[in-house]
């Protein structure tokens, strides 16, 4: 499989392999990061070091543990997460739980050119506030099912098949 | 195995969220690994949420590709090996024991310097368990202020600024069981060097005041939250600045914050 030998050579430092994943994955992850730092520049920084990381640590991933987007989604939650428990960032900004990646799609979709905004729009629209809540606390947040569950008051038991439904509207949106 | 049900229970989802434990995930992991329509599925998960995030992204960071691969090349090193033919043969047992010599010198250093950081190490270890425990208390304090917050039984009295300081504000919060009274200083100014400021519990006709207490090291306080034993039947609330050790009677034209109960 093409993914599996991308990462391969990733793994044995092949530096095109690392542009090849950048162009893959970049974007992405710099709104996971964003939506949790909200502060462009910081953003960047942040990303820079997680790819940096990918690029020392590559060797320690491995793929019977789980997805390579998801090892790489750890590093950035986590980085993320450190900087905003950081002293230097601390004060006056709002705590993690109240803000929320809709409010970045909104925001674009109200300032950016019409043609983006419509891009934007589809996700907001085919997503109702569980949905919404679910997969910012889950995907973005990277919550735990119970953590997810306590947050929103629902049951335990509901959140993967709730959660299915999301994505499955989501799917049904953005693939084509 | 059903596929198909495995595939709608919704696992595969947090799969890719990183939301299962490590045992699970291997699980998961070899399960698509045996079933095509699995890893058809994961993939598609996987392509939705990528592109779901990347639309919060402020902006494609392509632009950053040049500075971190910068960083990325300086981990390469190259070291020039230049070799010559000598006949090494003559010097061989000189050098050998040279090298025997220097490396009894090398162990002997290493040693002590593993023995050094050892000792660090050990310091660092003490440290960060001192850290812990810090944290564990601070924690600790937090949920008993919450706790206290949130009683029903707790009165809260606002304590506005006065005319020495209009921007000023403190809160009382009175726990008439527990003969308790948390004072919220948040807003007070920071008090002069030497002096301090004291809390009274006031009766309204005819004014008496009573002493609570005092906010004893408050630049020091980081919550800005006292606890204060109070036996009184308050009917408000007053906070002046005394001298250091509080005062017999309140200094009014030093009074900062007040406030009456409402009952």
């Amino acid at each position: 499989m093409q993914q599996d030998e991308l990462i391969a050579q990733l793994q044995s430092g092949n530096q095109k392999a690392f542009e090849r994943i950048y162009q893959l994955y970049s974007k992405s992850i710099y709104g996971i990061i964003y939506n949790i730092v909200r502060d462009e520049k910081v953003s960047e920084e942040i990303l820079q070091d997680v790819f940096l990381k990918i690029w020392n640590n590559a060797s320690s991933y491995d793929h019977d543990k789980g997805r390579f987007f998801t090892w790489i989604l750890n590093i950035a939650r986590n980085a993320s997460i450190d900087k905003r428990r950081s002293r230097d960032f601390n004060d006056n900004r709002l705590n993690l739980k109240s803000d929320h990646f809709v409010d970045i799609l909104e925001a674009r979709s109200n300032i950016s050119g019409k043609m983006d905004a419509i891009g934007l729009q589809k996700y907001i629209d085919i997503l109702g506030p569980v949905c919404k809540k679910l997969i910012d606390l889950l995907f973005f947040k990277g919550f735990t099912q119970k953590e997810s569950a306590e947050e929103l008051q629902i049951p335990l038991g509901t959140v993967k098949t709730k959660n299915r439904i999301c994505i499955d509207k989501l799917r049904a949106n953005v693939l084509r | 195995m059903d596929i198909k049900k495995y595939i709608s229970s919704g696992i595969l989802e947090l799969y890719v969220y990183g939301a299962l434990s490590e045992s699970e995930s291997a699980e998961v992991s070899r399960i698509l690994k045996k079933y095509p329509e699995v890893r058809a599925e994961v993939e598609e998960i996987e392509e939705a949420l990528i592109t779901l995030s990347g639309a919060a992204a402020p902006k494609n960071p392509e632009f950053l590709l040049q500075s971190i691969k910068e960083k990325l090349s300086k981990r390469i090193v190259t070291i020039p090996v230049e070799t010559k033919r000598t006949n090494w043969s003559a010097y061989l047992g000189w050098a050998a024991s040279i090298v025997f010599l220097f490396g009894l010198f090398l162990l002997f250093d290493e040693n002590q310097d593993l023995k050094e950081s050892l000792q660090a190490l050990q310091l660092d270890k003490v440290q960060l368990e001192t850290a812990i425990t810090e944290a564990r208390n601070d924690t600790e304090k937090t949920r008993e202020l919450l706790n206290a917050f949130r009683d029903r039984n707790v009165i809260k009295v606002p304590l506005p600024g006065q005319e020495i300081a209009p921007q000023a504000y403190a809160a009382a919060y009175w726990d008439k069981d527990e003969n308790i009274t948390y004072i919220d200083g948040k807003d007070l100014p920071e008090p002069p060097r030497g002096m301090v400021y004291q809390v009274w519990s006031l009766k309204i006709n005819p004014l008496v005041p009573s002493s609570i207490g005092l906010l004893n090291e408050f630049e020091r306080d980081e919550n800005k939250v006292f606890k204060l034993e109070n036996p009184n039947v308050s009917e408000g609330f007053g906070i002046t600045l005394e001298p250091a050790g509080g005062s017999e009677t309140p200094t009014l034209e030093r009074l900062y914050a007040l406030g009456t109960v409402n009952s």
